[in-house]
């Protein structure tokens, strides 16, 4: 760890040159065989994990669309080589989009294709060996699924699909990573991804009850498995603890307070975030998400509103309607999805993110400000890759990055952009997510945030910015790690509904 | 002899063609798309779909915002060829359709713009570091392809006429099973040869994209998954298992 420095900045944003094997070895733990026999995957690399890996890449083109067109449409033009934030940070090649892709391209048209099968060399295919296979568990745990390569290449190709793919056969033979799958089994046991438990849980929050009422001299609740509560909120488990994410989390409780609303949290359902998807592992998140679905029936809740996380919106908004039925719109006939749909009031977005929740508050004037509260914070916005290009927020597409903007400037006077480039669709990842948010990644974690660092420097030295907002625990725990190594204050980064929490006036209305 | 041989060529290749290429179709639009996945911003109905497939196949639009090098010389090349092949349509028409003379003289000059745009393109794999480091070798013989292509068909437009009027008898006899004599010119036997190849590895190369493209789910899906639930037939199953 302390031999970790930051990357120098790039005096021009040139497209740095390649250093071939620079990441090599560089990968995550694997998972040990506790940690994979828990999900029901073998606890070992398998010895026929060679025919085991061609079958499940087989089952795979049969089972994803995007997988196989994916496979064959790309022409090696190159759009995307310079667009990762991996690549950016550590010049290996392989962690070029394109590169990472033919890893596993390489082997789809050996073993799937006649033309590799005729003349590998030809059209660059080649056989799985061992070798292969350890260079997928290397770069495939160094992309963070965070999608700005498919924004911009020329047919939608989009690397986290292949990723997931790469993880789901890496699973399948028995070669898990460890960080990911560890935690998916807490969620399997206990609930949430930190393996907090019910009565710790209720415990916590009746901490913090008794720290805002202190605080702001008002009953603000934080409840817990509350039946025939209107709302159930869904947040990740880091909110409840980790800084600076419990700041947003009473920030949402404040919002549910000023305004009445009757919500409860889940001791089954505490945790928002899906780490299946990181895995690109179907069933396993579905069964993640199914804790949602048990959660919202046995509550009899009318209203899911999802906090403040970027993968688990995207699961939320995009997936949990699939999964489990949380959304709207089931067939009469879907009994299913209908069982959950029924119970739930559709005259609102299910599920709701809580910026859409507190926004279409703001609208009806239902919430009083003091936007001077923030005035101490110069403010910009770090869109986090799962929502800006996985996911939506109100009905028109980009709301997604409106309406976190709008609450910003609803409950604070100081807000500037970052540059266009890094910003909206076109936003870099934090470095920390897809499942790398962990310390043995600590070196690629650094060097994948270079891209937002530079541009938040620029913003600082030109704007005096002391505060980036974020709607993501990941990337609150990324930004919170590694800032620091790049000469910032961790304490520069928290989440949109800390500064709502910083300017509400409870009492008010 | 040789008019036999580039009759059995071209039908074998137009039959590799269109089987392969209707078999990799169905294979796309058999495969389901279990998960809501477009790139968002992404259009909310099926109308705002068309519109964003039409601006990515006819003006390339995410290549754009990605880098006007690479869709620059991408652009010149396929609208140049786009331009090429419906000028050749005189050779398969009889009488020729009003809007393929108008286009001609285009069509000529467009043989020069794509060999323009493929060198580009050529250029950037050799020269460019980065994708030098990702080409293959099939990735350099499919330019040289595309260029003996338009090369030698340019040689007899510009350099060494061929008798089109026999070329036109002996194509349009094709199309009705009905072998005619092909000039004996090595220009064109060349440009027939690599034409017929070209057809030949479509089905099986990075050709794909082009059906590939109306198949990719990040671009033809639309964003409303939490109005409409998105269900396929093998996650479906899933759900009659358990609950």
């Amino acid at each position: 760890m302390a031999d970790i420095v930051a990357p120098a900045y790039r005096t021009i944003p040139i497209i740095p040159a390649l250093k071939p094997g620079a990441m090599e070895g560089k990968g995550p733990f694997v998972a040990n065989d506790k940690i994979q026999e828990a999900l029901g995957f073998p606890g070992q690399l398998v010895d026929d994990w060679h025919d085991r890996a061609i079958a499940k890449m087989g089952e795979l083109l049969t089972k994803y669309r995007s997988f196989r067109v994916f496979m064959d449409a790309c022409v090696h033009c190159g759009a995307c080589t310079d667009k990762c934030h991996y690549f950016i940070g550590t010049q290996d090649p392989k962690n070029m989009p394109v590169a990472r892709q033919d890893l596993l391209r390489s082997v789809y048209r050996r073993y799937f294709t006649l033309p590799g099968k005729l003349f590998p060399k030809l059209v660059g295919a080649r056989d799985l060996t061992r070798e292969v296979l350890d260079e997928w568990h290397n770069y495939y745990h160094q992309c963070s699924e965070c999608r700005r390569c498919s924004v911009f290449c020329p047919y939608g190709i989009d690397t986290a699909e292949i990723t997931m793919a790469a993880r789901d056969i890496l699973d399948a033979v028995g070669y898990g990573q460890k960080y990911s799958n560890e935690i998916i089994g807490k969620v399997h046991k206990i609930g949430n991804n930190l393996g907090l438990p019910g009565p710790a849980l209720q415990d916590t929050l009746e901490g913090l009850e008794e720290d805002v009422k202190e605080d702001t001299g008002f009953d603000v609740r934080f409840p817990l498995d509350v039946k025939g509560a209107e709302v159930l909120l869904i947040t990740p488990s880091a909110d409840f603890f980790a800084e600076p994410h419990i700041d947003s989390l009473i920030g949402y409780a404040k919002v549910f307070h000023a305004t009445g609303t009757s919500w409860t949290m889940s001791s089954v359902a505490s945790e928002a975030g899906n780490f299946g998807l990181f895995i690109g592992n179907y069933e396993q998140m579905r069964k993640v998400a199914l804790r949602i679905r048990e959660a919202a029936l046995e509550l009899g809740v009318k209203r899911i509103v999802v906090g403040e996380c970027g993968h688990a919106w995207r699961v939320a908004y995009s997936f949990w309607n699939t999964l489990s039925g949380v959304g709207s719109g089931a067939d009469e006939v879907d009994r299913y999805a209908q069982m959950l749909q029924k119970q739930l009031d559709h005259r609102y977005r299910q599920p709701t993110h809580i910026c859409e929740f507190t926004w279409d508050l703001i609208q009806r004037n239902a919430l009083t400000f003091d936007k001077s509260a923030n005035d101490k914070h110069i403010i910009t916005f770090h869109d986090s890759c799962n929502v800006a290009r996985g996911s939506r927020m109100g009905d028109l597409p980009g709301g997604q990055f409106e309406i976190p903007r709008n609450v910003i400037k609803a409950v604070a006077n100081n807000f500037v952009e970052m540059a266009p480039n890094t910003t909206r669709e076109q936003t870099f990842c934090c470095g920390g997510g897809g499942g790398l948010l962990t310390d043995d990644l600590m070196d690629l974690r650094v060097k994948g945030a270079l891209p937002r660092m530079e541009v938040l420097q620029q913003v600082v030295d030109e704007h005096g910015v002391n505060f980036m907002a974020v709607i993501c625990a990941i990337c609150k725990t990324q930004f919170s790690k590694v800032m620091p190594i790049y000469g910032f204050d961790r304490k520069m980064v928290g989440g949109v509904h800390q500064l709502v929490s910083n300017a509400i006036q409870l009492g008010q209305k | 002899m040789a008019s036999t041989v580039f009759a059995i060529l071209f039908y074998f290749a137009t039959l590799l063609l269109v089987v392969g290429l209707l078999y990799r179709i169905s294979t796309y639009a058999r495969t389901p798309a279990p998960l809501k996945i477009p790139t968002t911003p992404a259009p909310t109905t099926a109308g705002g779909v068309v519109l964003r497939m039409t601006r990515e196949v006819v003006f390339f639009e995410s290549l754009f915002k990605s880098n006007l090098w690479i869709w620059g010389f991408g652009m010149m090349f396929h609208a140049s060829l786009a331009l090429v092949v419906m000028r050749h349509l005189r050779y398969f028409t009889e009488p020729v359709w009003e809007w393929v003379v108008l286009i001609q003289p285009f069509g000529m000059y467009a043989g020069i713009t794509m060999l323009l745009g493929l060198f580009g393109l050529w250029g950037r794999r050799i020269f460019v570091e980065r994708i030098r480091y990702i080409s293959t070798p099939s990735d350099h013989l499919m330019l040289v392809l595309l260029i003996g292509i338009g090369a030698s068909g340019l040689m007899m437009t510009f350099v060494a006429h061929t008798d089109v009027i026999a070329v036109k008898g002996y194509f349009l006899g094709l199309m009705h099973f009905n072998i005619q004599v092909l000039p004996a010119d090595l220009l064109l036997m060349l440009h027939l040869s690599l034409v017929a190849l070209l057809l030949i590895v479509f089905p099986f190369s990075k050709l794909l994209h082009a059906p590939g493209v109306f198949f990719s789910p990040t671009r033809n899906q639309t964003d409303n998954s939490r109005e409409q639930r998105h269900l396929s037939a093998w996650a479906a199953k899933l759900e009659s298992e358990k609950n």
